[in-house]
């Protein structure tokens, strides 16, 4: 109930709509996204329908949301996050591709973002290889590309007052596992096609009726 | 809000909705569901919605009416400033025109304040906008950056406000009765969109500029047009003017309507886009609906204005604790 009204107040002051005809995946899902603000997991949680938003927990840099008692709580309470160390002695401790996998094993379904941190500019940087790693080591993992437009421009990095424009999140279709021979480099380009395939342009217009 | 006349121009529009309603539904039983008869359903179907929230403002009363506007022009604002790409450069500058310049210009529309709410947004703001902009250090596209957010509060902003301005215009023997001459500004202008719109359908076979709007005909705006000014003219017993003066308004509203549409047409073109958004089904955004009004209301204002020959400048002073502070201000 709480998470259904956030939801709507998300979609509404960012004017991103409902994925409604998104179906469900049976062995666990992983959504990937370019990643350039502060919104954009809320956004991609926000747009999901209600059963699917119960399943999808962020994957996230453990120490930005452990500091602080808001972020704590909410990392903790209010969007279930993965916390994944970025540093790296203590990735040593807490390997951040079990902790991924623990959570699609306890059904989850993941957000992440493999660009690793928010780009500052409107390029999708290249993608780092936590995707990969848990394409192989759980095969049946659904992959589905996500595209936000426009949140760069609604919270860019840097900024504190988010500008109320109309961002979009746009999903894709499933993308084919890591194929047999295909190497490390290639599969993470294909990903990132995946992503950048979803921006404007590359989708059918609708057809001109009216006004 | 109790006036007979308002509640009678209410009933009207309620009663062509039911007719549009029940024709559709005719015409989808029997005609099948082509996409133009979806768009058509669609389009009714947010006419009924579209008219409940103008119909629950008019009934809130002056406060509830610029507060209605205040909202549209925000979610217009933000439809045209989405599709205009600004860089990070002009960030702080968009916020400062949503959440300083759009609200104080409604503060000074609603005061009102009329010499403060003519100046606000075409001096101070419009200085204010490319000072802020050349502060944050982007030089790239700086001047057509500065004229597309300057475009977009000018239009979304400063020329929808006087919709709601209307009920401010000082009319001699018409005092109280200013929600009628909104309601009919409202009214002619949206009627003149949908009757150009069906005329063009039915009757459309030479496109005026194809390449800024493809369903703008000759047939439509001639037939759709004289239809408004018809139907603008009858109404005449709720304005102010005589009926003679009603169709020459009703036609300036029809004019500004097609050839306010048009150019934002072309800018959302130019913008590389068909629709300024989805927000209402089968219409596009909000900024689909009210392009027609952005030029004809300003227009219609003045030329009322004008006609009846008020000094608004007089009517409405600035307020008196500004003058108190200004008095301190010299006694020190």
């Amino acid at each position: 109930m709480k998470g259904a009204a956030l939801a709507f107040l998300v979609r509404l002051a960012t004017g991103v709509r409902l994925a409604e005809h998104l179906p469900s995946a049976e062995g666990g899902r992983v959504y990937f996204a370019n990643h350039s603000s502060h919104l954009d997991f809320v956004v991609i949680w926000a747009a999901l329908p209600a059963p699917l938003r119960e399943r999808a927990r962020p994957v996230a840099a453990a120490e930005y949301w452990e500091s602080g008692p808001l972020r704590r709580w909410l990392a903790s309470k209010v969007f279930n996050a993965v916390l994944i160390p970025r540093d790296r002695a203590r990735m040593k401790e807490e390997n951040p591709i079990d902790r991924m996998l623990k959570a699609l094993e306890d059904g989850a379904d993941l957000i992440m973002f493999p660009e690793g941190t928010r780009s500052a500019t409107d390029e999708i940087a290249p993608f780092k290889a936590g995707l990969l790693h848990l394409a192989t080591k759980r095969p049946g993992v659904e992959l589905r590309p996500v595209f936000l437009e426009n949140l760069n421009r609604m919270l860019p990095k840097g900024e504190g007052i988010p500008v109320p424009l109309m961002g979009r999140a746009e999903f894709g279709e499933v993308l084919e596992g890591p194929g047999e021979g295909e190497d490390k480099a290639a599969f993470l380009r294909r990903a990132r096609a995946a992503v950048t395939f979803l921006s404007r342009g590359n989708l059918t217009e609708l057809s001109d009726e009216g006004s | 809000m109790k006036d007979p006349e308002l509640l009678a121009l209410l009933g009207g529009v309620v009663a062509v909705l039911v007719l549009s309603s029940v024709v559709t539904a005719v015409l989808c039983r029997r005609g099948g569901e082509t996409p133009t008869l979806i768009n058509l359903r669609q389009r009714v179907r947010a006419w009924w919605w579209m008219m409940l929230v103008f119909g629950g403002s008019l009934a809130l009363g002056r406060t509830g009416i610029f507060g209605f506007y205040t909202l549209l022009s925000f979610l217009a604002l933000r439809e045209f400033l989405t599709l205009s790409t600004t860089p990070r450069g002009d960030h702080r500058t968009l916020a400062w025109v949503f959440f300083f310049i759009l609200p104080i210009h409604y503060l000074l529309a609603w005061a009102p304040w009329y010499g403060m709410f003519l100046i606000w947004i075409p001096v101070y703001s419009f200085v204010f906008i490319p000072i802020r902009s050349a502060l944050a250090g982007d030089t790239e596209n700086f001047i057509e950056r500065t004229s597309r957010i300057q475009w977009g509060v000018l239009t979304c902003v400063y020329f929808l406000s006087y919709v709601p301005m209307i009920l401010s215009l000082k009319i001699p023997g018409y005092e109280g009765e200013n929600a009628k001459l909104l309601f009919f500004v409202v009214l002619v202008t949206q009627i003149s969109d949908v009757m150009q719109y069906v005329f063009g359908k039915c009757f459309g076979k030479h496109k005026l500029v194809p390449s800024v709007s493809p369903s703008k005909t000759r047939e439509g705006l001639l037939y759709g047009g004289l239809a408004a000014v018809g139907i603008g003219t009858a109404l005449w017993w709720a304005t102010p003017f005589t009926p003679l003066a009603t169709a020459g308004m009703s036609a300036m509203l029809v004019l500004g309507g097609f050839l306010g549409g048009l150019v934002m047409s072309a800018v959302k073109r130019s913008l590389g886009a068909k629709d300024w958004g989805q927000g209402i089904p089968g219409h596009g955004g909000v900024l689909d609906r009210l392009d027609s009004l952005l030029f004809g209301a300003p227009l219609f204002f003045h030329v009322t204005g004008f006609y009846f020959g008020t000094n608004m400048t007089v009517a409405y002073p600035r307020p008196e604790w500004i003058d108190e502070l200004l008095h301190l201000w010299m006694q020190h």
